[in-house]
């Protein structure tokens, strides 16, 4: 029988991930001390704590250890498992300005036991529910919290969960979404993987709303271990009769199913999840109806992100009053933020509904990692945009992030330094949805690829002031017209880059530069005489044979057959390859 | 020829659905689980145990990104090639990898069949980015030093495998 659970994490945001090792060290030293039937060891996804080395948080103690070296590892065994003593020397205390709501659990319970979570009152949420409330006394509870959707639209969720209820079918369904496709986003696995129950808790409390009997959990095939962790917690739910039949005493039944994405980014949109759910292409359809209406096999059907469902169960624990008071009028409660790129400590941050982005990125990130200026963050992945340093003022909420040209999306935050050249960025995003756009409806397949094709010319040195227009015309249609959220957010990145960085673009065009070098094809390479040291590293290496010279003379780069791959660049070295 | 073992996966996967063919997809992944990846045989195998004709269920096949219609090797790396690992420079370590396994691009495999490199967008591993996964293996922080660690690795583990269990290996070649 397990009693002690070590969860273990490398917090450190720079360098190799050692969290692995220490596990494997530590699972050694817990078996030399025979303790190995009652002490389990676990990786743990965040522990909300950033920078400070391998964290390693001992429960059902709750102590937290710092910047534990190898040689603690002993230490840590000897002392705080065997005898249940301290290790003082490395005992963690630190602040935290964030409010925890949907990851109340992530990090604390071992998710693979259903006993911990229950310990937390876990499994009270639907248990109110079932006997204390009505389905429509339910349903206005989270009318009152106001909670919306943490998809990225902000769709009321009491309002979804009211239409569906009023559908008339002979079956309903709940869906939880989990195919967590956006770039730069990773709450939802977060959330899987710490604390499965919760929103296992959030789907029986939507099922018993709308009078599903089955639901699905949809996860993506690139996430093994939310996987495995949700089966056992589905397992284990349905081994204490909180799944099945008769649940709790009451006549509500309901069965729940893992179904595995197979890689497609668009199956995130519900009307494609639905069809992936029910085995054909996934591909959305046109809206509406919604799936609320007529949903996964032609049923009503509820369909909510995880993060969302994570809520609900909090909700109905502690209140839909407790839930209100945090955040602003409009967007109530906490949301998760996935906080990543150049800055110091990335990582999942969650914060009140209201909190201004920088506090979010100065406070809690740390600010930019190399120390150089920050330029902008993006928000809301390939349908969002970008947020430059004059507006980090604004509080994050759906409706302020909307003003600014961006969206919430599903919480991805990606922060650019000095170093990152906008355009590129937009290409990057615009790329993705190319790729990711499954081709049903024209304005999202021919407009994505026209776009693309324009911002390929600027970055080539071939642009056109006109291209500007061009570009925010094709955007105007493909928002007006695109069958779903894919086709319309696609243009996002691109109107925001040039509405807040028009600079960059004229750079790009006017003077065919670019700002951060970024755009190889605007760059010219040069071999500097001086520091050369005759390796020939850069002749072999060069794709089109355009180095030519000898050990006497030097090396010099044809500048008619250069193709700009900065081949020569990244392999000389003694920087002696020039780039302007 | 679906085997006993592949007939009773997908059998698994229907019984849930109303219908054999909302099935498609899970009985994809479950043939591809034994298989490796889903040969024109396999397609119309699978097919015919759902009812439906090749064509449609290759539109499904086709669709989604790890449903694998051509040979992959013994494992499957994906690198990822989203926002947050290739504002961390996945770029620089992709050529890495590719002189590593001795091959020219995504969507190769190498020589003696160990590996198949495929670019995925998003891991889920944005913190330690840049990552890749090697199955269901997840690897965060990639360095050049540390793909060669994990590509060693592999070899040493796979190398240890076959000279252990030769009787396996001969019977695959028969296949």
């Amino acid at each position: 029988m397990t009693t002690t659970v070590v969860l273990i994490r490398d917090t450190d945001s720079g360098g190799a991930d050692r969290t692995r090792d220490v596990h494997d060290l530590f699972t050694q030293k817990v078996r030399d001390a025979g303790l190995q039937n009652e002490v389990q060891v676990v990786r743990a996804a965040d522990l909300g704590i950033y920078n400070k080395g391998m964290v390693a948080k001992i429960l059902p103690q709750g102590i937290v250890y710092a910047g534990i070296a190898d040689a603690d590892v002993d230490d840590i065994v000897t002392t705080t498992l065997a005898q249940k003593m301290p290790v003082s020397r490395l005992v963690y205390c630190g602040a935290n300005e964030q409010v925890r709501i949907v990851m109340r659990n992530c990090g604390i319970v071992n998710p693979e036991c259903i006993e911990d979570y229950i310990a937390r009152k876990g499994y009270q949420g639907i248990k109110r529910a079932l006997y204390d409330l009505t389905p429509e006394k339910a349903i206005e509870e989270l009318k009152t919290s106001g909670l919306r959707g943490r998809g990225g639209a902000g769709y009321p969720t009491w309002l979804k969960w009211s239409l569906a209820r009023n559908a008339f079918g002979d079956r309903k369904f709940v869906i939880c979404n989990g195919d967590e496709g956006d770039p730069g986003a990773y709450m939802d696995r977060s959330v899987l993987e710490g604390d499965p129950h919760s929103v296992i808790e959030g789907m029986m409390i939507a099922a018993y709303c709308i009078g599903a009997t089955k639901g699905f959990l949809y996860i993506r095939a690139e996430y093994p271990l939310a996987i495995k962790r949700v089966q056992k917690a589905l397992d284990d739910a349905y081994g204490t009769g909180l799944l099945g039949k008769d649940i709790l005493g009451t006549s509500f039944c309901l069965d729940l199913e893992v179904r595995l994405g197979a890689g497609a980014f668009v199956c995130g949109e519900e009307t494609a999840l639905i069809a992936s759910v029910e085995g054909k292409r996934g591909t959305p359809r046109p809206r509406p109806p919604y799936p609320s209406d007529v949903g996964l096999f032609g049923k009503p059907t509820v369909i909510n992100n995880v993060e969302t469902f994570a809520n609900v169960s909090y909700i109905l624990l502690n209140g839909a009053k407790t839930f209100a008071s945090i955040g602003t009028d409009k967007s109530k409660g906490t949301k998760v933020f996935a906080l990543t790129g150049k800055i110091r400590n990335s990582g999942l941050v969650e914060i009140p509904m209201g909190t201004p982005l920088r506090v979010i990125i100065e406070d809690i990130g740390g600010g930019v990692a190399s120390g150089k200026k920050i330029l902008a963050v993006q928000t809301g992945g390939p349908s969002g945009g970008v947020i430059p340093e004059q507006h980090f003022d604004t509080p994050v909420s759906y409706e302020h992030l909307l003003e600014l040209g961006s969206f919430m999306g599903s919480g991805g935050m990606i922060v650019m330094d000095e170093d990152d050249c906008l355009v590129d960025i937009a290409k990057f995003y615009l790329g993705f949805c190319v790729d990711e756009s499954c081709g049903k409806c024209a304005p999202c397949r021919i407009g994505g690829f026209q776009m693309l094709k324009v911002l390929e010319k600027i970055t080539d040195g071939k642009g056109m002031p006109e291209d500007l227009d061009t570009l925010k015309r094709i955007a105007q249609a493909m928002r007006k017209a695109s069958l779903c959220a894919l086709g319309q957010g696609a243009p996002n990145p691109i109107i925001s880059t040039m509405k807040y960085f028009a600079e960059e673009y004229r750079q790009h065009i006017v003077d065919r530069k670019c700002r951060a070098g970024k755009c190889t094809r605007l760059m010219r390479f040069e071999i500097l005489d001086t520091s050369c040291k005759r390796c020939k590293l850069c002749v072999v290496n060069c794709p089109v044979h355009c180095i030519a010279g000898d050990r006497e003379k030097g090396y010099r780069i044809d500048q008619e057959k250069c193709i700009k791959c900065g081949r020569c660049f990244e392999v000389c070295k003694f920087e002696a390859v020039a780039r302007s | 020829m679906l085997t006993q073992e592949e007939r009773a996966a997908i059998s698994e996967g229907c019984d849930s659905s109303p219908s054999a063919r909302a099935a498609a997809p899970h009985a994809l992944g479950a043939v591809q689980a034994s298989r490796g990846w889903i040969s024109d045989e396999s397609l119309s195998d699978i097919a015919e145990f759902l009812h439906m004709t090749p064509a449609e269920l290759d539109s499904i096949a086709t669709f989604y990104n790890r449903i694998y219609r051509s040979p992959v090797g013994r494992h499957v790396i994906l690198l990822c090639d989203s926002v947050s690992c290739w504002i961390m420079d996945y770029e620089y370590l992709l050529n890495h990898l590719l002189t590593k396994l001795g091959i020219s691009g995504f969507g190769e495999t190498t020589k003696d069949g160990m590996f198949t490199l495929l670019p995925s967008a998003c891991l889920g591993a944005c913190d330690h980015a840049p990552a890749m996964m090697v199955d269901r293996e997840l690897f965060g922080d990639l360095t050049r030093q540390s793909i060669d660690t994990i590509i060693d690795q592999y070899r040493i583990k796979d190398g240890d495998r076959r000279t252990a269990q030769s009787p396996l290996a001969t019977g695959r070649k028969e296949q």
